[in-house]
């Protein structure tokens, strides 16, 4: 039921709604719980509404973490 | 090119086997200075599927960590009373439309389902996606009553609050809600007060946290010492979760951490939040398994008691006992027992025949043990 799909906004259609790619696919989202979502955002839409934006700079933080694991894994 | 890059970065990375490794490892080396096997609750059943269909399971006990699936299901927790409630209206009144999800159709009670029953004429079960379906079929079939039946967690909760505001101000006056909709952290204080079951700590459902931030499980590392982590759903951002868990374990030190960052605020979504306070109101709720629990259910404030099914056709809406014989959803749902102790368990209960709502709905543990096990290889 919480499962959520992370899409690409590809365009605002007005009414608090938005065109969102989901790699190929293109759904109506209601945008309306993301006041500042702009075309080009990542989002994770549930039940017809983008619920969250996707912080890339977030996301590139975790994958440096990931490097840095790698360093402290004894190599096989 | 550029949105290719992106979108590998933002997705393939989380499922990278190096990385995998890397993580699993990491997490042996916590549990290793502990000695013994920590016992990390995942409370949502997108977890249980993460988990499950990416193998993580047996690797984790490798790695001495037991995953205990938990209550984070909406359409598993809610009670039989509440479908019962809607078979009584479509098979006593006509023109009723009722538009649910599609896991509520086929929860099995002593009325039969939703699927099952058969609505007087001009009255019909339909399955809807989104709760915006539903106010659009409201709009389209003026001569029917639509009611919503919604089950839902904080993570769908904002968009049902919308959707009954916006019935409201278009005045959509044969449009209701039925709401299912449960709060996660009373549940967890529910688990912890109750100490039937012992876990080391927990991993937060990613999705309801993006709408009620870290805040929210502040009481369960302040008030029960219990460490936990927000987890995205990929297999690495789980395991970054039971790391940070192992970690705070080994530590000594219980946070609410956020591993979900990229998805996650510190704050939740504040639109959400206000929309659902202006919208509803907590009471004291019966979970299947848990039981009552104070303020734990949240139904429209009397301000839109109009907009509220129950209200309207004076809905029974109370708990009696299940009469699914040796069910064991409930404690299924606590994580006293796993599925396979059922049992029922790809017996006489399977996808097709299912006889509880863990066998329904693809977060219900029992049907994503059944999936992912040898119970579904060897039929
Ligand atoms: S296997 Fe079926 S009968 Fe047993 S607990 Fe799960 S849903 Fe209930």
């Amino acid at each position: 039921m919480c499962l959520a799909v992370p899409g690409k906004v590809v365009s605002l259609e007005g009414n608090g709604t938005g065109k969102v790619d989901y790699l190929g696919t293109t759904v109506l989202a209601n945008l309306s719980l993301l006041p500042e979502v702009k075309v080009g955002d990542w989002v994770i839409v549930h039940a017809g509404f983008a619920i969250s934006r996707l912080d890339r700079k977030e996301a590139r933080r975790t994958l440096k973490l990931f490097k840095e694991l790698e360093k402290l894994s004894p190599a096989e | 090119m550029a949105p290719r890059k992106s979108s590998r970065e933002l997705f393939s990375n989380w499922r990278s086997g190096s990385t995998i490794r890397n993580l699993l490892q990491a997490i042996s080396r916590e549990t290793s200075t502990l000695n013994r096997t920590l016992r990390i609750m995942e409370v949502c059943g997108t977890h249980t599927m993460t988990l499950h269909r990416s193998g993580l399971k047996p690797l984790l006990r490798e790695a001495k960590v037991v995953m205990v699936s938990g209550p984070g299901c909406p359409v598993c927790i809610t009670p039989d009373c509440f479908h019962e409630a809607i078979i009584d209206l479509v098979t006593s009144r006509k023109n009723i439309l009722v538009a649910t999800f599609g896991d509520m159709t086929r929860v099995p009670t002593a009325r039969g389902s939703l699927q099952t029953t058969v609505p007087l004429p001009g009255s019909e079960i339909r399955i809807v996606y989104s709760p915006e379906e539903a106010l659009e079929l409201a709009r389209k079939n003026p001569e029917k009553e639509v009611i919503f039946f919604g089950a839902g967690f904080e993570t769908t909760i904002p968009a049902i609050a919308f959707t009954v505001k916006r019935a409201a101000a278009e005045n959509l006056k044969n449009f209701s809600l039925l709401a299912a909709l449960w709060l996660i952290p009373p549940a967890l204080e529910a688990i912890l007060q109750s100490g039937e079951v012992a876990i080391d700590g927990f991993i937060y459902p990613g999705h309801v946290s993006v709408i009620i931030g870290t805040r929210a499980y502040r009481f369960v590392a302040e008030k029960f010492k219990t460490p936990g982590a927000i987890a995205g759903f990929e297999p690495a951002d789980v395991l970054l979760g039971i790391l940070s868990v192992a970690r705070q374990v080994r530590e000594g030190r219980p946070e609410v951490a956020n591993q979900y960052r990229r998805v996650v605020q510190a704050e939740g979504n504040p639109r959400a939040l206000a929309l659902m306070d202006e919208m509803l109101e907590p009471y004291e709720a019966d979970w299947r398994g848990l039981g009552r629990i104070k303020n734990s259910g949240l139904r429209l404030k009397p301000r839109w008691q109009e907009l509220d099914a129950v209200r309207k056709f004076n809905l029974r809406i109370q708990p009696g006992k299940p009469l699914k014989l040796g069910c064991r959803c409930g404690e299924v749902l606590k994580g006293l027992v796993e599925p396979v102790d059922c049992p029922l368990f790809g017996r006489s209960c399977d996808p097709d025949h299912p006889r509880g709502p863990c066998m329904v709905s693809y977060e219900g543990a029992c049907l994503i043990a059944y999936k992912y096990s040898s119970g579904a290889r060897n039929k």
